[in-house]
């Protein structure tokens, strides 16, 4: 039996009630959004359950939304179910101030290095992970570079003129 | 579709005659037995003939420096068929691709290591000067902390254009003189780079 | 420990493993990878890797970027395999827009992708063997991946990072010419190959140096999130072009190979596989192409004005495509808002895009999934017990694109 997008929301559902939410289906893809205390026992959920079976986490990265108060930073999962080839998408949101969301390293080993990536990007301190550090960038920096509010150009550069790039 | 085997019964001489190019003599006076010459004329024709390059491939350069060096362009015609991966042992630094600045240490620990006489080619765009990666990380041209010689041009360049960026070294390597390194200006352009 | 055992005098430092340093800059390494690892005399005790010295901001730098210009960006994530890399671009921006490209384009696209994939895997296969003592090999084909380049650089007029097609389709009809020579690469490559092949394939000291090095079992390999040929090695038959065909792959015929230990032996033979088997996809995306006839023949990009790029002499003389040129590039052309996911079959496994648009000019964020990424991590696991002259065979048959990995 092939499994559907509405099964897999009346399945989360029935499991899970109100800490399943804002369901949609963008491209044909499902995605919804739970609370950042519930995302371990979602994945575990959505791993273990025989009529589910994500067991492939396909991706892992953060979001910076600076308008949404209480929820600027965003982690987003893609799961896959590689048997019946079906893919979800869901999302925890977490205040810039308290970045806390628990690591899915110990149920993926792919997550341990997306995880340090969007530390290193966003600064999502992921709890329980066993090596977070920042992986692309310098230890030494000192901000975390895709948040919104941070330029993209390198500030040291003294070679540009403003005017001659528009920005007089 | 097997190819036919030639089997070495009456083997055929390879016509080299016009393949081979001779290097000219540095100009000097010749009489009968001796020949003089500039000393610096000479050691620039020697070492310009035989550079060892090291290849410093990071990225999408490296991977037209491949072609580069493998049977298709063929570096090794024009003396540099030994890579040197050491540093201690090159003379030349191709440095191909992006360099971070995650990665410029490293890049001027290599520098530092090499023994002079020490050429530096910056080939591509990223190395030359950032490039399109105008981005905190990306360190915007490798002359912002070793000095370079010759810049090739590219995105990456193609192999041709590397060729003609090694010609350009041997043609500076052909006509250094030998106290340029030892100079009040190059020890000045190497202080700018706050190397002693 | 007996008698013959060094004992060290009292109160000096025993150590019985010795910490070796590989890279950044280490000839055995191709790419800029460092790994500090810890040996008892050949065998590796355990490794570390750093990553991250040729990170460049592709996802920042793409949220300043509009759609049309960020194909670039992607040309230089896996170079070795850079149309795909375009190719799935285009079509993540396609299924954001909701534009629907003719077959004739499909098929091109899959043409100019095989192409890729099978330079991709003759670097990787050719540099293992390089890896086990054998030049001859990689210097011998690289001629042949010359000839793909040059049907790359018909069709766009770049040899590596091509910055091929627009959002829709090709900027340009392929020549004759690209044809000639695509003809020429079929008729010349497969021998090329088959010597590439009958050279290592079942050569003993080949066979010797790889088979058993850097295995992974399917579960690890899935757990930690392998894709492409790495995965397909260790025995599970996932394709991104089977299980969710993208351009029109759902036409074509072909086998997926899959390997059974996941060691170094099995990688070569998969990727040696897949080689053959773009060739027969290419074969028959040539004859599908031949097919059509009159109008539909002369097809290259899809009837989308608001999207694709008009040509420049159009732009020039016409007035409608000044305009829709104008529009396009002063960004007055409506972006829907969504989040789309769209994935390729790389060269090294699901190339995968996850786009937020939150209907500006740019996105609002862009996320590369990069296949080398994320199996990189399984490094140490895979090494662990082995050679060192082993361990340095196993990072090169894993295909480490430095770029891809760093973004």
């Amino acid at each position: 039996m092939a499994i559907t997008n509405e099964y897999i929301q009346q399945k989360l559902t029935e499991k899970f009630g109100d800490a399943v939410y804002n369901f949609e289906e963008n491209y044909g893809m499902l995605s919804f959004e739970t609370p950042k205390e519930n995302n371990l026992k979602l994945m575990q959920y959505l791993q273990d359950e025989p009529s589910l079976g994500f067991g492939f986490l396909t991706d892992l990265c953060g979001v910076n939304y600076p308008d949404n108060k209480g929820r600027e930073l965003a982690v987003v999962y893609h799961l896959h179910n590689l048997q019946e080839n079906v893919r979800i998408r869901f999302k925890v949101f977490t205040s810039i101030e308290h970045p806390d969301v628990f690591t899915a390293s110990k149920l993926y080993a792919a997550a341990d290095w997306m995880e340090r990536e969007t530390y290193d990007f966003y600064g999502v301190n992921f709890i329980g992970h066993p090596n977070l550090k920042r992986i692309l960038n310098v230890d030494e920096m000192d901000y975390f570079p895709l948040r919104k509010e941070y330029p993209l150009e390198d500030q040291t550069r003294i070679d540009k003129d403003d005017e001659m790039f528009g920005r007089g | 579709m097997s190819r036919p085997v030639r089997y070495n019964i009456h083997p055929i001489e390879a016509k080299v005659a016009d393949a081979i190019t001779y290097v000219d003599a540095p100009e000097g006076y010749a009489g009968e037995g001796f020949f003089t010459a500039k000393l610096s004329d000479v050691v620039g024709l020697a070492r310009k003939n035989s550079m060892w390059p090291m290849p410093y491939a990071t990225s999408c350069c490296g991977i037209e420096f491949m072609a580069t060096a493998a049977s298709h362009y063929d570096l090794g015609r024009f003396g540099a068929e030994r890579m040197s991966h050491s540093p201690r042992q090159c003379d030349l630094l191709m440095v191909m691709g992006t360099i971070a600045k995650k990665m410029g240490p490293v890049l001027r620990q290599v520098y530092l290591q090499m023994a002079e006489p020490r050429w530096v080619m910056a080939v591509g765009a990223c190395a030359s000067s950032g490039g399109i990666f105008d981005s905190y990380s990306v360190l915007q041209g490798i002359d912002q902390i070793i000095p370079v010689d010759v810049y090739v041009p590219g995105c990456p360049p193609r192999p041709e254009a590397i060729l003609d960026g090694f010609m350009k070294i041997q043609e500076l390597v052909g006509q250094e003189s030998i106290r340029r390194r030892n100079g009040e200006q190059y020890k000045a352009l190497l202080n700018g780079y706050g190397i002693q | 420990m007996n008698e013959h055992h060094i004992i060290l005098p009292e109160g000096s430092i025993e150590k019985h493993t010795t910490t070796l340093n590989l890279g950044p800059t280490h000839p055995a390494t191709h790419g800029v990878f460092q790994n500090i690892m810890e040996l008892d005399g050949e065998r590796v005790v355990s490794s570390e890797q750093t990553v991250g010295y040729i990170h460049r901001a592709f996802e920042k730098i793409a949220e300043r970027r509009p759609l049309y210009q960020i194909t670039p960006l992607t040309d230089r994530l896996n170079y070795c395999s850079s149309p795909i890399n375009n190719m799935g671009w285009h079509l993540t921006c396609e299924k954001l827009l909701g534009v629907k490209t003719p077959k004739r384009v499909d098929y091109l696209r899959v043409i100019i992708m095989e192409l890729s994939r099978i330079a991709d895997h003759l670097i990787c296969n050719s540099i293992v063997g390089v890896d086990s003592g054998a030049f001859t090999g990689f210097l011998y084909v690289m001629q042949y991946r010359e000839l793909i380049y040059e049907i790359f650089e018909e069709v766009c007029g770049s040899r590596l990072t091509t910055n091929i097609g627009r959002i829709g389709g090709f900027e340009r009809n392929f020549s004759n010419t690209a044809f000639t020579k695509l003809e020429k690469f079929l008729k010349e490559y497969p021998v090329a190959l088959g010597e590439l092949e009958s050279l290592l394939k079942r050569n003993r000291i080949f066979m010797d140096r790889t088979i058993g090095g850097g295995p992974i079992s399917a579960e690890r390999a899935l757990n930690y999130g392998f894709t492409g040929p790495n995965l397909r090695a260790a025995g599970v038959d996932y394709d991104v072009r089977v299980h969710s065909p993208y351009s029109s792959y759902e036409d074509f015929d072909f086998t997926i190979p899959v390997g059974k230990t996941g060691d170094n032996y099995d990688r070569f033979l998969v990727r040696n596989e897949e080689m053959w088997q773009s060739m027969h996809i290419i074969k028959q995306a040539y004859q599908k192409i031949q097919e059509f006839k009159g109008e539909e023949a002369e097809v290259y990009h899809a009837n989308v004005p608001e999207y694709y790029l008009p040509k420049k002499e159009d732009v020039y003389t016409k007035m409608e495509a000044l305009i829709w040129h104008f529009k396009i590039i002063m960004g007055e052309v409506d972006m829907p808002k969504g989040e789309v996911y769209h994935s390729v079959e790389g060269g090294n496994g699901e190339l995968g895009f996850y786009l937020i648009s939150d209907g500006g000019r740019t996105p609002f964020r862009l996320h590369f999934r990069r296949p080398c990424f994320i199996y990189y991590q399984a490094y140490p696991e895979m090494v662990k017990g082995s050679m060192l002259s082993d361990a340095i065979l196993t990072m090169s048959s894993l295909n480490l694109i430095a770029g891809e990995m760093d973004a």
